[in-house]
Formats: structure tokens, C-alpha cells, sequence
């Protein structure tokens, strides 16, 4: 019933802690410039712009989209700002590809970002709220606790969580585009490094950066206008639970579970580890690859820890599902961002555009972001293929 | 019926009571019994009845960041629900909602808005919403800068400060028969003209009074109404435009992305009995009405509008809200519901609706 | 070229807001009970879960909770974590515990410090109890409690944390 839509253009800018040489107007542009090139277009062919970020506080700039209408030629046209909390740069591409599925627009730009280093993000994540107890805990100290308990329930060896982080990090040296360059970086040295909420390491935590994502989507009938190979859209979900109530999974969220069922079942996916080719996942902390790759049905319950240790989700190792051969969040992570940049790299995936961590003949992927206390989950599945 | 010719309907509507301070009241005990009054108006029971779930709301009000997630706990979000938010008006969670139902993701949607200004300045929190490297510093709070378009239209002599105290007068009498008004009452345009002004040429009455409080909105495709068995209003059209940012490089005594947004959703295909339109100052309803080339025969807000009570975030879906109010009595056979966002009239949205 | 120190690449733009917080109807009557040292919950009429701190509503089931009950400051721990970053204006020192407590008859955790332990013994259905500050430091705060510490009670099976009644834990 909705209408066919494909990625036509997709264009990132650099990751890195601070990027001193553009105003926030500056990066957002980089980014849509980029995707506007990709996708052999201009402004004039853009109908509408979508915008999406995380907590205005960030930046310090209050619904920023005012500010930015201008450097996103939208001056007379439709603009719209998404905030899911993390999952937002997911979300927001879902709404994007919306305006084109609803048949009310043909062709939009989306575009997310976070210029973090403009103010404090830690601060805007850990601010002391009226009436509660200030533990300084952060999203570590919050996901620490899940993390420990999901060690618990598997039995999985102390080192799983590391491998994970060794192997994002050599993923994310194949790529540009990454914050953190660490092509030499081994288990040892992740083990080294500073315990900041046990289980969470330093070096296996994600880092703060600047960096924006944009992605233009058309219509069927507007795709053969760009050079490069469409991504097709072939499902898109979304789901949310309250952050905490009495008896919620919180190893396991029902939302993740029921938000890749639904989106599965609009691909025509029955298998995940067999029928997709790879899947760019959010994990900002190393031990969510394990427990995402249950949630996302990838393995049985217990039993994640086994693919990564088995080198599955590697590139590197020529695994046979490889998870986030961009490098990921725990390579780069411009909150408002981040989820756009897993939509966008499956999406690179599948039109055999990704470069140095390119998954050989990868013709379907997964892309999938969480903000919140792991209650807000956006995914979408593109494929080589029209639908 | 797929796509844009999904035909799509309001179905219910409820607002908070407008009040400078909501005082102990959290946001979830704002939202709440907006939600419980759209559901008792449908025969729901929470949030599982409805196929999507957007806001809109903005965490610098309440000054806590995600402010809007304590939100979702007023929904019974358990099973999992589809819920999306704008950082934003709700009406454009309105719009956002719309296009889900044209894709055929969801049959019905719950959409709601809402804002707890008074725990901060307002104008001075928006004065943050300028360009942060040029304008945001100058800490030129939102008064002020509609009191600077004010200036522009007195001095074009296109309004006369008579005409303003007009709106406001009008607006006040108008509000008496709107139950949720946090200002309403009999005053002359002489007696308003009394007053010494505020932010020059704007005197205190030129303002809207900002309110917290939360509104809420079922919408769905026509066949859900008619299993629902309930009064509707049709959306016949929905369309919003931004313009600059740069204050300098626009008329700012013309609203064009109204205008724009108006003729998209076809608000010339038929007479318009009504027109909501969010006007925050007074001088600005003279802009758009004007904008928009509203004649006689339409009445303008006759809720009596934000200015007689403003919920932040939420006035534009109570704007859509107060003229569906007026479709399904048969007051009105056709009306324009007008919400705005950013500095000067910056951001447009308008909706028109239809009696069935 | 000597224009380059005229460049301004950056500038610092202070941005100081005020806001006068208050908070819920149904935190206020938490908070007002807290402030004489008394815990209390809120259930839920439908799924009959107790909450605390309480919001006014029960999150899954979407419907207001009017119902207090006092609960006693005894808990389990349901999970943990070890942290090496300080709390600013807090005297604990780092590494030290925080937990996600269920107390004695209520239904959902809340996060709080551990103390008085050692940190490598803490463990999930650990029974704890909350060690107060002095009353004359009373506040409309959680933080009243200082802190919990490790209590000789047998530990509780995970299958029934969240799920130990008012009266407590006979082992």
C-alpha cells in the first residue's frame, strides 16, 4: 500500500571530537552537499527537508531547525525536526522516507547531526534532575547494571565484550570516515584500559563527536535520475515502551523484539543471520552486539555472546554476518546522528558503495538504532533489489 | 485508497483549561486526563486502540532534557506501541501522523501536545532558538522582536495601534464562550488603549498570555470513523512551509509560507466559514488574516485564539482542534486552522477542514 | 599570512537560564512523606504494581495510581555496577556501587549508592538497608538516604526480586 521509495544519495561528513572549521549551519550543509552530490541533484530538486537530533541542550541551541532552514536551501518548503532521544537519527529517516511512501512528495532530503563539542553533551545527559538523586550515573551507569545481568543469564566469558570492541575498531579503520582511528588496536589494550562502570571499559565505550549524516530519498519513478544504484526500502518500524515499569525485560526489551519482527515481516525476512547479508546496529557499549544480536533474532536467547566469539559479525575474520562494518557507534558518535548513520551505511551496503568495508555481493541489510532506556528502536531493511 | 487521496478524519479533541501556572503538576499529569477525554470521545481505552502515537513538545521549556519521554508514560505503552515526537508544535505531529495513515501504517492515530512553560522565561528561553552565533548572543527575546514587526506594519502605516486593541478586544469577547480561556471578558478598544506599553508599540494585552497545559487529537482514515461510529471532519488539505531565518531578508509584515501553505492545501476550493489562526500578537492576526485574504464572511478565532491563552506546543493542534469543534456542530461547514513556530511568523502550517 | 590571527573561529556564548522546578502532584506527596522519613509507594489499579518513586501513573498501563502505601526502607539489590567517575558535591569516593534497589514491597527498582561494603561482594539479591542522614538534614529529597549497605539477611532468588512482599524477606 505504501509507495516504493529508495536511498538515492547519501553524504556524511568526517567524524571527529571537534570540528572547529564550521558552524553548526556549516556541517549540516556538508552533509546535504554531499548527499545532494551523491545523488547527482540540487537543491531545486529537493521538495522537502527533514531534519532530526538529540536534546536541544547539546548544543545549546533551542529547536534548531529555525536557524538552519537556510543552510538547507528550505527557504519555501516544508521542513520538519524529529527527536526520539538516541534512536532519533533512525527515526527521522523513517519519517523521511514517510513523506515519499505517503505519496506526498517525491523526492526529500533528510539530514541529522550533533556538533557536541559546542556545548556538553555529558553535562546535558548527567544535569542533576529536580527531585531525584544526583549519582552523576550517565548512560553508562545506567546501562552498566542491564549489562551485568545479561553476563549473568549467559554464563558468557568476561572477554566477549572486548572482542567486540577490537572488532568495531577494525571495521572502523577501513573507513574514512571514522572518529577513532585504531587499526593496531588489540584485546590487551582494551583490557588495560580504565574501568569506568563495570563491566564498561573505557575503550569499549563509545566517543563523543561532531558530524552530520544526509540522505536524499525519491520515488520509483524519480530513481533513474541518479547515477549510482538505488537502496530500495523493503520495511521500515517502529516501536516504544516506557522506560521502566514493574516487570519490564530490560536484557531483551520487548520494543527491540516486536520492532524487528515487524520490520522482518515487511521484507519478507525469516531468518535474519541467513537472509541478510549485514546489519549496521547500534551499539555504544561493546556488550550490546551480544545482546542485540539475540534481541534482533540473529541467535537464541543466551546465546549471542557465541557468534561473536566465533568471529560471525566480523569482516575481518570473514564472518558470515558481519555487524557494523562502518566501525559503528563505538567508532564514531554524533548522538543526533548516529541511528542515520546505520540507515545510511546499510544503505551503502547494498548499493556496493561502502568502500574499504564494503560486505562482498551484500544485496540486503539491516539498519537499527535505540535511544532512551533502550525503549525507543527504529529499524528499516534496504536491499539491492526492487520490491 | 491509498496515498494522497487517503481520506482522513478528525475524530476528537480536547485541550487542557489555559493557566498561567499548571503548579504541581508533572507531565504526565498533564497529559493524562487530555488523553482520557479523546479516548472517552472515541470509546477507547489507551493508547493499544490507536496505530500510532506522535508529540510535540519542547524540553527547553521545562528546561530538562528529554522532558518528552516522561510522556510516554501517560499512553500504557505496554505492549509496545508505534510512537514517534517532534521537537516541535503538535500540529506538526499532526502532520507527521498524516503521512503514516497515507502509507498505509496505520488506520488511526493519537496526537498530542504539551508544555510547562512557566518553569522558565519563556521569551528568553526562545531567545535561544536564533542563530547561535550571531543573534542568540544579543539574548533578543521573542517580545521583542515581534514589537520590532509591529513597528515595521505601524510605520508602513498598513495597521494603526486602534486595529491591534481591535484583535485583542474581539479576541477577549470571543474567549467567553470558550471554557478553557485563561483571558476573556468585555474591553474596549479606548480602555486598552490606556495601558502604558510593554515592549513598544506592544502594550501587555498585545500578548498572548502563555499557559501550561497539554491538547490532544484522535485522527483516522474515514472507514475507522465509520466503525467508530462518530462525528468527524474531514482534512482536505495539510501543507506547512518555512521561510529564512534571516529577519532582514524577509517581509515581515506578509506571512508568504501561510500563504503558500494555504493555497497547497486548497483553501480557496470552497468558502471558509472560520479560520483559527495562531497569531501570538495581536498585529501578527492582521498579517495573516491579510495574508491570506479572509474576508468578512470568514470568522477569525472565534475560540478567541492564543490570545486568549497560549499552550505552548500544543496551540496549533488546538487551533486544528477548535475549528474540528466547530465542523462537527455544524457551526461551520468549512474552516483554515493555522499553526506558526519560530521567530516572526517564521514556520506555517494549515489545515483545512470539512463537515463530512 | 598575518590575516590569520584576525580569523575568529570561535566564540563563547554563556547562556544562563532560570527555571523554577516543581514537581508532580503525585511526587510531592512522595517527596512530602520523604522529607519525615517515610517511603512510600504508589499502586496501580489494574495491574496492582507498586511504584517508587512514584510518578501519578502506572507507565504500562497508562491510568493514574492514587493508592499509597508505606513501604520500609529494606531492599534488594536486582543489579549493579562498579563506577570510577565521582558525583560532584558527593563525598563518596570512586569505585563505589550503584544499585537498581526493589524495596520490601514494591515492584520496580530505583537507583541508588551502595556503601559500607566491599565492592567486589556486592551481588544481585543481596538484602540491603538504607542508612539515613541525620534528621535535622531532612529534606523534600531521596537523597535523605545517604546511601544502602549490605544487611545479614539470606539472599533473595532472582525469580523474586520485585516480588518480595511488604513484611520482608524470611529467607
Amino acid at each position: 500500500m505504501a509507495e516504493l521509495a529508495a536511498v538515492v544519495g547519501i553524504g556524511q561528513t568526517r567524524y571527529m571530537t571537534k570540528r572547529g572549521d564550521v558552524s553548526i549551519a556549516g556541517l549540516v550543509r556538508e552533509a546535504a552537499v554531499n548527499a545532494l552530490r551523491d545523488a547527482d541533484l540540487g537543491w531545486d530538486d529537493v521538495e522537502a527537508v527533514i531534519i532530526g537530533k538529540a536534546p536541544d541542550m547539546f548544543e545549546g541551541v533551542v529547536m534548531p531547525e529555525a536557524y538552519l532552514c537556510d543552510a538547507l536551501g528550505c527557504n519555501g518548503k516544508p521542513m520538519l525536526r524529529v527527536h526520539t532521544a538516541g534512536s532519533v537519527g533512525g527515526s527521522t529517516a523513517l519519517v523521511a522516507a514517510s513523506h515519499v511512501q505517503s505519496g506526498t512528495f517525491k523526492r526529500v532530503l533528510t539530514v541529522t547531526f550533533e556538533k557536541q563539542s559546542e556545548s556538553n553533551a555529558m553535562w546535558a545527559l548527567s544535569t542533576p534532575q529536580p527531585f531525584a538523586v544526583h549519582l552523576n550515573a550517565g548512560a553508562g551507569g545506567y546501562f552498566a547494571p542491564i549489562i551485568r545481568e545479561y553476563m549473568r543469564r549467559s554464563q558468557a566469558p568476561y572477554d566477549v565484550g572486548m572482542k567486540v570492541a577490537v572488532k568495531d575498531r577494525l571495521h572502523g579503520a577501513r573507513n574514512p570516515l571514522s572518529h577513532l582511528q585504531k587499526p593496531d588496536i588489540t584485546l590487551r589494550e582494551v583490557e588495560e584500559s580504565f574501568m569506568l562502570w563495570d563491566p564498561i571499559r573505557f575503550l569499549e565505550a563509545c566517543p563523543s563527536s561532531d558530524g552530520a549524516c544526509a540522505m536524499v530519498i525519491a520515488s520509483a519513478d524519480l530513481v533513474a535520475q541518479s547515477p549510482k544504484p538505488p537502496a530500495w526500502i523493503r520495511g521500515v518500524a517502529m516501536r516504544t515502551e516506557p522506560t521502566m515499569y514493574a516487570g519490564r525485560e530490560e536484557v531483551n526489551p520487548q520494543a527491540g523484539r516486536d520492532c524487528a519482527a515487524d520490520v522482518y515481516r515487511q521484507a519478507a525476512i525469516s531468518d535474519p543471520r541467513r537472509d541478510l547479508d549485514c546489519a549496521e546496529v547500534y551499539v555504544p557499549f561493546s556488550w550490546y552486539e551480544p545482546m542485540w544480536l539475540e534481541n534482533l533474532g540473529f541467535a537464541g536467547e543466551g546465546e549471542g555472546w557465541k557468534l561473536t566469539v566465533a568471529g560471525a559479525t566480523s569482516l575481518d575474520e570473514g564472518g558470515d554476518i558481519p555487524w557494523n562494518p562502518s566501525g559503528g557507534v563505538l567508532c564514531s558518535n554524533p548522538i543526533g546522528a548516529s541511528g542515520m548513520i546505520r540507515f545510511a551505511e546499510a544503505a551503502r551496503q547494498v548499493r556496493g558503495d561502502a568502500g574499504a568495508h564494503q560486505v562482498e555481493g551484500a544485496r540486503l541489510a539491516l539498519g537499527h538504532a535505540y535511544g532512551g532506556g533502550a525503549q525507543f528502536f527504529a529499524m528499516w531493511v534496504v536491499g539491492a533489489d526492487k520490491p | 485508497m491509498a496515498g494522497l487521496s487517503t481520506q482522513i478524519a478528525i475524530v476528537a479533541y480536547h485541550q487542557s483549561d489555559c493557566v498561567a501556572h499548571a503548579g504541581a503538576a508533572n507531565e504526565v499529569e498533564l497529559i493524562m486526563p487530555q488523553l482520557r477525554a479523546v479516548f472517552d470521545q472515541v470509546g477507547l481505552a489507551n493508547a493499544q486502540d490507536v496505530d500510532f502515537v506522535c508529540s510535540g513538545s519542547c524540553d527547553y521549556l521545562q528546561g530538562a532534557a528529554f522532558a518528552f519521554v516522561a510522556g510516554v508514560d501517560a499512553l500504557g505503552a505496554v505492549p509496545p506501541i508505534r510512537e514517534s515526537h517532534v521537537e516541535m508544535d503538535a500540529a506538526w505531529a499532526l502532520y507527521e501522523a498524516v503521512l503514516k495513515i497515507r502509507m498505509g501504517h496505520a488506520r488511526s492515530a493519537l496526537v498530542y501536545g504539551f508544555g510547562k512553560s512557566s518553569t522558565g522565561e519563556l521569551p528568553t528561553v526562545l531567545s535561544q532558538q536564533l542563530d547561535p552565533y550571531y543573534l542568540a548572543p544579543l539574548w533578543v527575546d521573542t517580545v521583542s522582536l515581534a514589537a520590532m514587526q509591529a513597528r515595521l506594519l505601524l510605520d508602513r502605516q498598513l495597521i494603526t495601534e486602534r486595529d491591534m486593541a481591535a484583535v485583542v478586544s474581539r479576541s477577549r469577547k470571543n474567549a467567553m464562550a470558550n471554557p478553557h480561556a485563561q483571558l476573556s471578558g468585555e474591553i474596549s478598544v479606548d480602555e486598552l488603549l490606556e495601558a502604558e506599553s510593554l515592549v513598544a508599540p506592544l502594550r501587555k494585552s498585545d500578548c498572548s498570555p502563555v499557559a501550561d497545559g497539554a491538547a490532544a487529537v484522535i485522527i483516522c482514515t474515514v472507514e475507522q470513523a465509520r466503525q467508530w461510529r462518530v462525528p468527524y471532519a474531514l482534512i482536505s488539505g495539510i501543507d506547512h512551509r518555512i521561510e529564512t531565518h534571516n529577519l532582514g531578508m524577509r517581509d515581515l509584515t506578509d506571512s508568504v509560507s501561510t500563504r503558500q501553505s494555504a493555497c497547497s492545501a486548497g483553501y480557496r476550493d470552497g468558502p471558509l466559514d472560520v479560520a483559527e489562526l495562531y497569531a501570538p500578537f495581536s498585529h501578527q492576526e492582521i498579517i495573516l488574516s491579510r495574508a491570506l485574504s479572509l474576508d468578512a464572511g470568514t470568522c477569525i478565532n472565534p475560540s478567541g485564539g492564543v490570545l486568549a491563552g497560549n499552550l505552548m506546543m500544543a496551540s496549533g493542534l488546538a487551533r486544528i482542534g477548535e475549528v474540528f469543534n466547530r465542523v462537527v456542530t455544524g457551526e461551520a461547514r468549512r474552516g483554515l486552522a493555522h499553526a506558526t513556530s519560530g521567530p516572526c511568523l517564521q514556520h506555517n502550517l494549515v489545515a483545512v477542514l470539512e463537515s463530512a | 599570512m598575518s590575516q590569520e590571527t584576525d580569523l575568529i573561529t570561535d566564540i563563547e556564548a554563556p547562556v544562563y537560564l532560570s527555571y523554577n522546578f516543581t514537581a508532580g502532584r503525585a511526587p510531592t506527596r512522595f517527596l512530602t512523606q520523604v522529607k519525615k522519613g517515610v517511603l512510600t509507594g504508589q499502586r496501580c489499579p489494574d495491574c496492582a504494581n507498586v511504584y517508587i518513586p512514584p510518578r501519578g501513573s502506572c507507565p504500562a498501563c497508562g491510568v493514574a495510581t492514587q493508592e499509597e502505601v508505606v513501604l520500609p526502607d529494606k531492599a534488594t539489590v536486582q543489579s549493579f555496577t562498579i563506577v570510577s567517575i565521582p558525583i560532584p558535591n558527593n563525598p563518596i569516593q570512586p569505585p563505589f556501587v550503584i544499585a537498581n534497589l526493589v524495596l520490601d514491597g514494591a515492584n520496580i527498582a530505583f537507583i541508588h549508592l551502595l556503601s559500607e561494603c566491599e565492592n567486589e561482594q556486592v551481588h544481585i539479591g543481596q538484602r540491603v538497608q538504607a542508612v539515613w542522614k541525620p534528621e535535622q538534614e531532612w529534606d523534600y529529597a531521596l537523597d535523605n538516604i545517604r546511601y544502602f549497605k549490605p544487611i545479614n539477611e539470606t539472599d533473595v532468588p532472582v525469580a523474586m526480586i520485585g516480588r518480595v512482599p511488604v513484611a520482608g524477606w524470611e529467607g
